[in-house]
């Protein structure tokens, strides 16, 4: 550590001056502010970084970034930033910490996770993680010897998504998600609200393919900024997206849009899903999604018309009913019968770079069982749930946990209802937070170790699945500030304590990165362009399968499962199943939830430049409904569910722009940790919100938008 | 009205723009403007009432107006019409942040800077004269934004207003801005 920064010893770092520019060197890394990790150049003048631009030569960014990448400075710069590592002094919960030494705490670290694992054995560990950083982590899991290794990303977003299109066509929708927007002729979103979800590329393709003539139909309660650039705005009944999906089936069907020789050679148990679908007529499907017959059977016509270069998007954040996996099969079932699988404006074939582990590395241990959910239940989960490790907390079914780490992800806002996730965190023996900032979380734990952010540090190398593959690297920008480290570093320390030093055999990060580089096969001129670019491109595989050839997918039959056998087989529905939602009673609504471009969840809202932008959310209430109630937009208003559950005071938006059963705010923001000084008490906690939480029962994701709230006035 | 070597101007795309900031979080590095201040900002117009809605979006700044009324009702002549851009800037040291410029702007685009003098977009006048695009331009996810001279009837901006149905922003006051929104 304190070693020079690499890019010092290149012969000609990108100098802007040469174009009579602001003054700095130009440095190449990869963002951190959302896990889309796109290439920015960093311009650092004086040791400082005085701004973020898209790196040109980066497939995620193409030059190009969102504000969350352009405000990254704030996150750098935020005055309210962990820098020592801390040891709780109080009770547990009363967030009482004294400032320690790196030795003390990362002793304290060890030893904590080291009794409990000899006390009640590896499976009694549980990591929880979010972010680039979490691989060090999860080596340092895996070799301590527990598999209780898990991403919110997985049961709390896009993991219905995923398993829905396994079940259908063998593969998940990736991320970046595999949908190929930039060739699509006619798109439909459900509920997916690109534009607000700001993930650079997807949103440069979005706009792009929209100003080719792409024509969009937009399924949403809300008028969000997608659905005001649509063709058709279905605002549909919250809830009931299933009906409406296998509504379209059913028209698309019933009128013979088509391609039944595709069908024939590609799909199994079609006959089954046209007999299943046949009661979605539009006229049922009205009754239920509010969406007049006419307008389903012209969006049905839109896409059919069109395909197979159209296509439903597969979305990202799903978790919203509890029957998710299902209507993101419905989803997927629809694009089957597009026949848009490996198509142009349909879904691409992805590429990737292989990278191999260091040769002096030895293999990591893969542990099969997590504790994360009783034997035989939720047969198709296909990560660890980050929700059934609380349980398990909680309930010592399948056992008991004793340990955690929590890295850059703040659980309590994070996994629905906050009370289980304390009332867990108070039955455990030991927990390390790592994090960046104050979050939440950290008032809660043992010890907390201080991380510099993604521009003061190196990560692993990245290289996704993509329409381009790459690898790019991450590297440090400034010197860390205050006494924060790199999550490298930290693992590999705690590695030394835990007999695991073997899995750490680098001593700097830069060792790090070119003993895989080397062990991948990559050149040193390859290697030095890697540093200097922060990019390493190859060309592509084929992305679409030529016309007319037969799909080889990775489902059981090979193809499209329109009817699924291993679904009937272990009691699920085989083909999706519309049940009616509970409706949220008198003067009450449905909390639904969403995000703003210029936030990433609850991790920028202390960030100055971002808020500087949007600098609260705002509870969305129907306007003829406000009126009513006697509210104006600008009111605040307190906000209760049906539990009694409580946040705010937040600000009113009363707006035309969404329906009238429900409201709508952004989440991450009404932290609640004072440290964090302009988060604190600043809007409302959805999350708070949601002690009512609904889990699927195919793969385990929990479901959020099954919360009923009301708004009471607050005089301010 | 002067003639100017180039006449430089801006379009945003309406279709593309989806509102998300980074062009003002972008000119905010790049300008060094003081967090609270903006030179550039995000609209969002909805028309029309639930279910039959239409929603409007395009970020703004400075008109870089051809018949500028900041030029005109400046008393110590420290707005100006460069010569060179034919973009309208402010001479930091004659401005005695007396706010006449301001009043009398119809686009609301300037402010007073901690330091004292009025600040507002200069078109990136220290990147276009090196041949570089704005910061806004530069950074837009959506490419909603373009700059270019609309005396070269080559440049991009010229034939996407050629091509393309524009709108610009309160013509009666006769400022004759150099802002044009495609629509």
């Amino acid at each position: 550590m304190g070693s020079s920064l690499p890019w010092e010893n290149l012969e000609t770092p990108l100098e802007s001056q040469e174009a009579g520019l602001g003054q700095g060197s130009i440095i190449p890394t990869v963002c951190e502010m959302c896990f889309w990790k796109c290439g920015v150049h960093a311009r650092v003048h004086d040791g400082k970084v005085v701004a973020l631009t898209g790196n040109p030569d980066h497939p995620l960014s193409r030059g190009r970034l969102c504000p969350r990448g352009v405000g990254g400075i704030g996150s750098l710069y935020d005055p309210d930033r962990l820098s020592e590592p801390l040891i709780r002094v109080g009770e547990r919960g009363s967030q009482e910490f004294r400032v320690a030494t790196w030795e003390e705490a990362l002793d304290r670290t060890a030893e904590g996770l080291r009794k409990v694992a000899d006390q009640y054995g590896p499976e009694s560990l549980a990591l929880f993680y979010h972010g680039a950083g979490g691989s060090f982590f999860k080596t340092l899991f895996k070799g301590m010897g527990t598999a209780n290794i898990a991403a919110p990303s997985y049961a709390q977003c896009r993991g219905p998504r995923d398993v829905g299109f396994e079940l259908t066509f063998g593969e998940g929708a990736g991320s970046p998600e595999i949908a190929d927007v930039p060739n699509a002729r006619v798109m439909a979103l459900i509920g997916t609200h690109l534009g607000e979800n700001m993930h650079n590329t997807s949103v440069q393709d979005f706009s792009a393919a929209l100003g080719k003539g792409m024509r969009l139909i937009t399924v949403d309660p809300r008028y969000s900024v997608a659905a005001g650039k649509s063709k058709y705005w279905l605002p549909i009944k919250p809830g009931t997206d299933i009906a409406l999906l296998l509504g379209w089936a059913n028209v698309i069907i019933r009128e013979g849009w088509y391609d039944a020789a595709y069908i024939e050679k590609n799909a199994v148990g079609f006959d089954k899903f046209r007999a299943e679908v046949a009661k979605y007529t539009p006229e049922a499907v009205y009754i239920e999604t509010g969406i007049k017959p006419e307008q389903l059977i012209a969006t049905a016509r839109e896409l059919a018309q069109a395909a197979p270069h159209s296509l439903v998007h597969p979305g990202r954040r799903v978790t919203w009913y509890g029957d998710d996996t299902q209507r993101c099969r419905a989803v997927a079932l629809v694009n089957g019968l597009l026949g848009n699988w490996g198509q142009p404006g349909g879904f691409y074939m992805s590429s990737s770079i292989p990278l191999k582990q260091a040769e002096n590395q030895p293999p990591v241990p893969e542990h099969q069982a997590a504790s994360d959910r009783p034997a035989g239940s939720y047969p198709y989960a296909g990560s660890v749930l980050a929700n059934g490790l609380r349980e398990a907390t909680l309930t010592g079914d399948p056992n008991e946990l004793k340990a955690w780490m929590v890295y850059g992800t703040n659980l309590p806002m994070v996994l629905p209802d906050p009370r289980k996730t304390l009332a867990a965190i108070q039955k455990l023996d030991f927990m390390v937070a790592i994090d960046i900032l104050p979050m939440e979380i950290t008032g809660w734990a043992d010890v907390v170790l201080p991380e510099c952010t993604y521009l003061e540090r190196h990560d692993d190398l990245i290289a996704p699945w993509y329409r381009e593959p790459y690898v790019a690297l991450r590297q440090p920008v400034v010197e860390p500030m205050g006494n924060s480290k790199p999550g490298w570093w930290m693992a590999k320390e705690l590695g030394k304590r835990l007999g695991l030093e073997q899995h750490f055999p680098w001593e700097t990060a830069n060792d790090m990165i070119g003993d895989r580089l080397n062990a991948s096969g990559f050149s040193a001129a390859q290697q030095a362009n890697l540093y200097k670019k922060g990019v390493i491109l190859k060309q592509a595989d084929p992305m679409y399968l030529p016309a007319g050839a037969p799909l080889d997918l990775a489902t059981p039959s090979g193809k499209i499962e329109f009817w699924s056998q291993q679904l009937a087989d272990t009691g699920f529905d085989p083909v999706p199943v519309y049940r009616r939602p509970e409706q949220p009673g008198p003067g009450t609504f449905r909390l639904l939830t969403g995000r703003s471009p210029v936030h990433t969840f609850g991790r920028t809202a202390n960030n100055s430049r971002l808020l500087d932008q949007y600098p609260e959310n705002e509870v969305w209430l129907n306007r003829a409904t406000a009126v009513d109630m006697g509210l104006r937009s600008g009111d605040r208003v307190m906000m209760k569910n049906q539990d009694g559950a409580e946040t705010g005071p937040v600000k009113v938006k009363a707006t035309e722009r969404i329906r009238g059963d429900c409201v709508y705010m952004v989440h991450g923001f009404g932290h609640k940790d004072p440290r964090m000084r302009r988060a604190h008490n600043n809007g409302g906690d959805d999350n708070a919100l949601t002690t009512r939480y609904k889990v699927d029962p195919i793969m385990g994701a929990t479901g959020y938008s099954v919360n009923f709230v009301s708004l009471e006035k607050v005089e301010v | 009205m002067t003639r100017t070597a180039h006449k430089y101007g801006m379009v945003v795309d309406t279709i593309a723009c989806v509102g998300c900031s980074a062009c003002t979080l972008a000119c905010r590095s790049e300008n060094e403007v003081p967090e609270g201040l903006s030179r550039r900002w995000v609209n969002q117009e909805t028309r029309g009432s639930f279910p039959d809605l239409k929603m409007k979006i395009w970020s703004e700044s400075c008109q870089h107006c051809e018949n500028a009324p900041c030029v005109k009702n400046c008393p110590t002549g420290a707005s100006f019409i460069d010569d060179f851009t034919g973009t309208v800037q402010v001479e930091r040291d004659l401005c005695t942040g007396c706010k006449a410029c301001m009043a009398s702007c119809p686009y609301d685009a300037r402010y007073i800077h901690p330091t004292g003098y009025v600040d507002k977009c200069t078109l990136c006048h220290h990147r276009i004269t090196g041949g570089l695009e704005t910061a806004c331009e530069t950074v837009c996810p959506t490419s909603a934004i373009v700059v270019g001279d609309l005396n070269d009837p080559g440049s991009e901006i010229s034939q996407l207003l050629r091509k393309r149905k524009f709108e610009q922003r309160r013509t009666a006051a006769g400022t004759r801005p150099k802002f044009f929104l495609l629509v």
